[in-house]
């Protein structure tokens, strides 16, 4: 691969080092005491992953451009392969580019909500988590895939815990979130059990050639249904959604920004992955298990958690309910099985990163000035913090889907891909999830900028931090830039599309 | 001059407006202010008058799309024209005001809804019929109350569903079509259907007209005779636009004029009534539209011509008696004639030009909807127009000049309108005769070439008759005192159950929300909870413990996916 942004030496290696950095430097930041020193570490090692990631984009952005890598020297099937093509090139950069602001912001809001001792850990488990993700979005190795996705997985358990100082809750729903987590993980290692068994190896490029020879085994059937349920958990597909609610509702602001924005998408991409190019979308079980289980259960999400969302008064709850609606609609692209259906899915995937960014990172802005949850807090903030509101303004009215945002966007190409499959339904069930939207996010747009500000007293904010302002804006002009000039975003889930559809060519 | 003139060709007026109401947004001084809101409007018809050669101008390439942002044809010059008029009759009526939001958004209010005129595709449409929604909500809120806080959200929130309704309808057409332009679409398939309603809502069809009687009456007085003008016309146009001879469109306009009669006598709140007589006169512009001929679109166009005079006059009449008063309710106004003489006989005119009297413009608009009507041969629809028409109109027309300048004194002693006010009605009056009189005037700027006589003799007896029976039957009611005369009555329209969904929904949801949370925690609506209650305790030894903790219910999803995707595969074909 030719060296694009970083020197050739650095270059040669970038989808190592993007996942290496930040696993080796978690253990120095662990060690170290000072919470402010270990964050300056994981801004450098994000920011370090976040060049790789551009690295590696700009390297597969070509037609059909795959970068094997081979890690150790190890020539693939035997090593390890480092496989990114289009598909998860567009996912690491969404990773490092979310990672990298959603960091920015953990600084002072991390300062707030973890004890002091804690801060250092905490970092040092992010950065395993960051890893982890990034490591599950660039192998090509199955065993690997699962490894990673439990190093995240471990790691995530413990920061989603870290919010016990704010409610203790946190307990619980990490623990519920381990449980089922590891029960995903379960499913998805004995699928990749079966695979290895009926093919004889771990790499996916491998087991896509030899599964491709061996159609209507039925043991490579139970091993596709193992994994799809076991990353469907992962990926919050309804109804196995129910750790994410309270998982998001109490983990710590920053912790809940960086999830939402990542977490889901890294497991949908594995879901992509396995569907299109491991498996092949064309055999039979495979595109009956798209029409007949992911799209139904799709739809089902949209409804049921938008519904939910309309009845939760912790604000950080409704939004989580609304994510689950959110997969809904990637999940209902995905569903179509065609071209245009995962182009929109992969729009909302990059679009929802965006606003739910926006959202949560408002949210944590609230929080570290009036340590607020409810809707009922938020009375008048409108008054009393009008920027902080507008930027939450703008991410609620994106999320509903209103023009000149990227909400818009998604679901407009969502319907378009829906309506070309001839699937009224689906963008009937389109249109009521955003008419529910509407309801719950008018409900706190209403608190914010109608009601009168109650008793309590709200005269003295402390003044929004300008590592949350940063960040909050970028994201907020990103929402409303990308909303109006969508092409660079749409033709980065196009390409991305067309690399898991027809393996990188456009036809 | 003629240079000056050229250089304005081709320029889409409403870029002057809203030019004009951004910069007046920004200015804090009001004289300045005020002179952008003159100003602007008149270069916005001088614009209007250097395009002659009807054509598309101003087109935008956006990527595949190509947007038509200045069609000036024959429909939509009209219209532009009557709105850019109103313009700045409020810039003159509004000249005594003292707020930067309410100048900076009318200004923008009516910039928009000339863009959308001239819009050529669903597009620009959809962005300037938008933009109307937006900058028509802040005259409401300018109000200051905290009924007309949320009336003003309500409002808002209907009209914005009408534009996505629009866009959504619009991409489903285009996706069809392959084409955005927007032309003729006709209600025969789905995308036609959400088009209709879309527009519906914004021409306050029946059961959709709520949100009109809500949000007019609670506005300010400068803000309601803007609110009058626009919104509703630009529905009627692109009504004319999209669906003309649409059939439905005879039964909706005819339901429209006709219903409100029982509103218009009992209502008490004087603005509330001028609504409903707003809601009667869309109903003859509906039914133009429906009939669809060149009289038909004639008659909808020349209806919605002098409307948007006679209707801002009797805004501003009202405007004016609230400026001095401070109410608008009947049973609280009487014999301001003695200290507003101007105005009462400004008002009178009005009430003329609505109900039709020769000589005014409404006659010479009547006329040719109830022509276009009889030609179209729909003999029910006439009777209950001629019907309306007698007791609707006149009954809403008579009531406000009888019930605030005559009747009984209630001894308010004020002083007369602000010049600035009394010079806007003086100008509106001045084109509700006018146009009575000069009617190959208003008829020259049609939209088809008509060959049409007002003043024959069994037209002008025809509606001396409606007149007379009207001015009896208003007569009938006064004398058995029906009209209401005292009290503050809420009157149920459908609004009532608008007006509670629109607020309740989300009280409701707040309230559900506290009963529903244990139902909504383990994540399933009651019926599925019932059931995966069962499925739980045959499955599992923890019982109730599943209340708390999730994991263990989720644990049986998974299971039940898995065999679901199981089943699936094998049945699948290979």
């Amino acid at each position: 691969m030719e060296p694009q942004v970083l020197p050739a030496a650095l270059a040669a290696h970038a989808p190592a080092l993007l996942v290496m950095i930040p696993l080796i430097m978690s253990a120095p930041a662990a060690m170290i005491k000072n919470g402010r020193v270990a964050w300056v570490i994981a801004v450098l090692s994000v920011g370090a992953a976040l060049a790789m990631a551009l690295e590696v984009f700009l390297a597969t952005r070509a037609d059909g451009a795959i970068w094997s890598y081979a890690m150790g020297g190890w020539e693939p099937p035997f090593g390890i392969e480092y496989r990114i093509d289009a598909l998860n090139a567009a996912l690491l950069l969404l990773l490092g580019t979310t990672g990298f602001l959603a960091l920015l912001f953990a600084g002072p809001s991390v300062a707030d909500e973890i004890s002091r001792g804690k801060r250092s850990l905490f970092y040092s488990a992010f950065l395993i988590c960051f890893a982890g993700l990034s490591g599950v979005a660039s192998t090509g190795d199955a065993f690997n895939l699962f490894v990673f996705l439990e190093i995240s997985s471990i790691a995530t358990y413990a920061i989603i815990a870290m919010g016990w100082r704010n409610d203790r809750q946190a307990l619980t729903a990490s623990f519920n979130y381990l449980v089922m987590g590891t029960i995903g993980a379960t499913f998805f290692v004995i699928g990749v059990g079966f695979i290895y068994m009926t093919t004889g190896t771990l790499n996916m490029a491998d087991q896509a050639q030899a599964i491709a020879a061996m159609n209507g085994n039925r043991a490579v059937e139970v091993g596709f249904a193992f994994i799809l349920v076991g990353i469907g958990l992962k990926a919050a597909l309804f109804p196995l959604h129910q750790w994410l609610p309270n998982a998001y509702a109490y983990a710590p602001n920053f912790v809940t920004t960086f999830l939402a924005t990542t977490a889901t998408k890294v497991a949908f991409y594995v879901i992509i992955r396995y569907s299109y190019d491991v498996f092949s979308v064309h055999t039979g079980f495979v595109s009956n298990a798209m029409i007949w289980v992911i799209t139904p259960l799709a739809i089902a999400g949209m409804l049921v958690a938008s519904t939910q969302a309309l009845f939760q008064n912790n604000v950080r709850r409704l939004f989580a309910y609304s994510s689950v609606a959110q997969v809904g609609y990637m999940m209902l692209g995905l569903g179509m099985a065609t071209s245009l259906g995962l182009t929109a899915g992969m729009i909302h995937l990059i679009n929802h990163a965006m606003m739910k960014g926006a959202l949560f990172m408002a949210l944590g802005a609230f929080a570290l000035s009036y340590g607020i949850r409810r809707i009922d807090d938020f009375k008048g903030l409108g008054q009393v913090m009008p920027v902080t509101s507008a930027a939450f303004t703008v991410g609620a009215l994106s999320l509903v889907g209103v023009p000149f945002t990227v909400g818009f966007i998604s679901k407009f190409y969502l319907i378009q891909a829906a309506l070309d499959a001839g699937w009224w339904w689906a963008v009937a069930a389109i249109l009521i999830s955003s008419v529910i939207a509407v309801f719950y996010v008018y409900r706190i747009l209403v608190a914010i900028w109608v009601t009168p500000p109650g008793e309590s007293d709200k005269a003295a904010p402390k003044r929004v931090p300008l590592a949350i302002a940063v960040p909050l804006c970028v994201l907020v002009l990103a929402n409303l830039v990308f909303g109006v000039y969508a092409e660079p975003i749409v033709s980065i889930a196009r390409a991305a599309a067309d690399a898991a559809v027809y393996g990188g060519v456009t036809p | 001059m003629t240079d000056a003139f050229d250089l304005l060709h081709g320029i889409n007026p409403a870029l002057f407006l809203i030019a004009g109401g951004v910069i007046a947004l920004a200015l804090p001084w009001a004289m300045a202010r005020k002179a952008v809101m003159l100003a602007a409007p008149l270069l916005g018809l001088a614009a209007w008058f250097a395009t002659r050669e009807p054509g598309v101008y101003a087109i935008v390439e956006l990527g595949p799309l190509t947007l038509e942002t200045f069609r000036y044809d024959a429909l939509s010059r009209i219209w532009a024209l009557v709105f850019l008029l109103a313009a700045f009759l409020n810039g003159i009526y509004a000249l005594h005001e003292r707020s930067r939001i309410s100048d900076g958004s009318a200004l923008i209010y009516a910039g928009a809804a000339v863009g959308a005129v001239f819009a050529g595709d669903f597009i620009t449409l959809f962005v300037f019929w938008e933009l109307t929604a937006l900058f028509s909500a802040p005259l409401i809120f300018a109000a200051g109350a905290p009924a007309a806080q949320r009336a003003g959200l309500r409002y808002l929130a209907i009209q914005v569903l009408s534009g996505v309704l629009l866009l959504g309808g619009a991409a489903v057409w285009a996706s069809q079509t392959g084409s955005w332009t927007f032309d003729a679409i006709g209600a025969d398939d789905p995308a036609g259907l959400v088009l209709l309603i879309a527009f519906g809502i914004k021409a306050a069809f029946p059961l959709m007209h709520m949100w009109m009687q809500d949000a007019y009456p609670k506005a300010t007085g400068v803000g309601a005779v803007v609110l009058s003008a626009f919104t509703t016309k630009l529905a009627i146009y692109a009504l004319a636009r999209g669906f003309a001879g649409t059939e439905i469109l005879i039964t909706i306009g005819v339901i429209m004029a006709a219903f409100p009669i029982l509103f218009v006598i009992v209502e008490n709140d004087l603005r509330r009534t001028l609504a409903y007589a707003l809601n009667n006169q869309l109903g003859f512009m509906v039914v133009g539209v429906g009939v669809g001929t060149p009289l038909g679109l004639n008659a909808a166009a020349a209806n919605a011509f002098v409307g948007v005079f006679y209707m801002a006059l009797m805004f501003m009449v009202m405007g004016a008696v609230m400026h001095r008063t401070g109410t608008a309710k009947a049973s609280e106004l009487g014999g301001l004639f003695r200290s507003m003489p101007i105005t009462g006989a400004l008002s009178i005119v009005g009430a003329l030009a609505i109900v039709g009297a020769p000589l005014f413009s409404g006659f010479v608009t009547k006329t040719l909807v109830l022509s276009a009507v009889s030609y179209h041969g729909d003999v029910i629809a006439y009777a209950i127009l001629v019907i309306a028409a007698a007791g609707v109109m006149e009954l809403s027309a008579l009531k406000v000049p009888y019930f605030a300048f005559f009747g009984q004194d209630r001894g308010h002693r004020v002083k007369e309108a602000p010049l600035n006010m009394l010079l806007a009605m003086g100008l509106a009056a001045f084109l509700c005769i006018y146009l009575g009189i000069h009617w190959q005037a208003l008829y020259g700027l049609l939209p088809f070439a008509i060959d049409y006589q007002p003043y024959t003799l069994d037209n002008v007896i025809g509606q001396v008759q409606i007149l007379m029976a009207g001015a009896f039957a208003f007569a009938l009611l006064v004398w058995l005192k029906l009209f209401p005369l005292r009290g503050d009555r809420t009157i149920l329209d459908v609004d009532w159950l608008y007006r509670r969904v629109g607020d309740g929904v989300v009280r409701w949801g707040g309230a559900m929300g506290q009963l529903m949370a244990g139902a909504s925690e383990r994540g399933l609506g009651v019926v599925i909870g019932r059931w995966t209650n069962r499925l739980f305790n045959l499955f599992s030894p923890a019982g109730s413990l599943s209340r708390i903790f999730p994991s263990g219910l989720m644990a049986i999803w998974t299971g039940v996916l898995l065999a679901g995707v199981l089943l699936v595969a094998y049945f699948s074909p290979l």
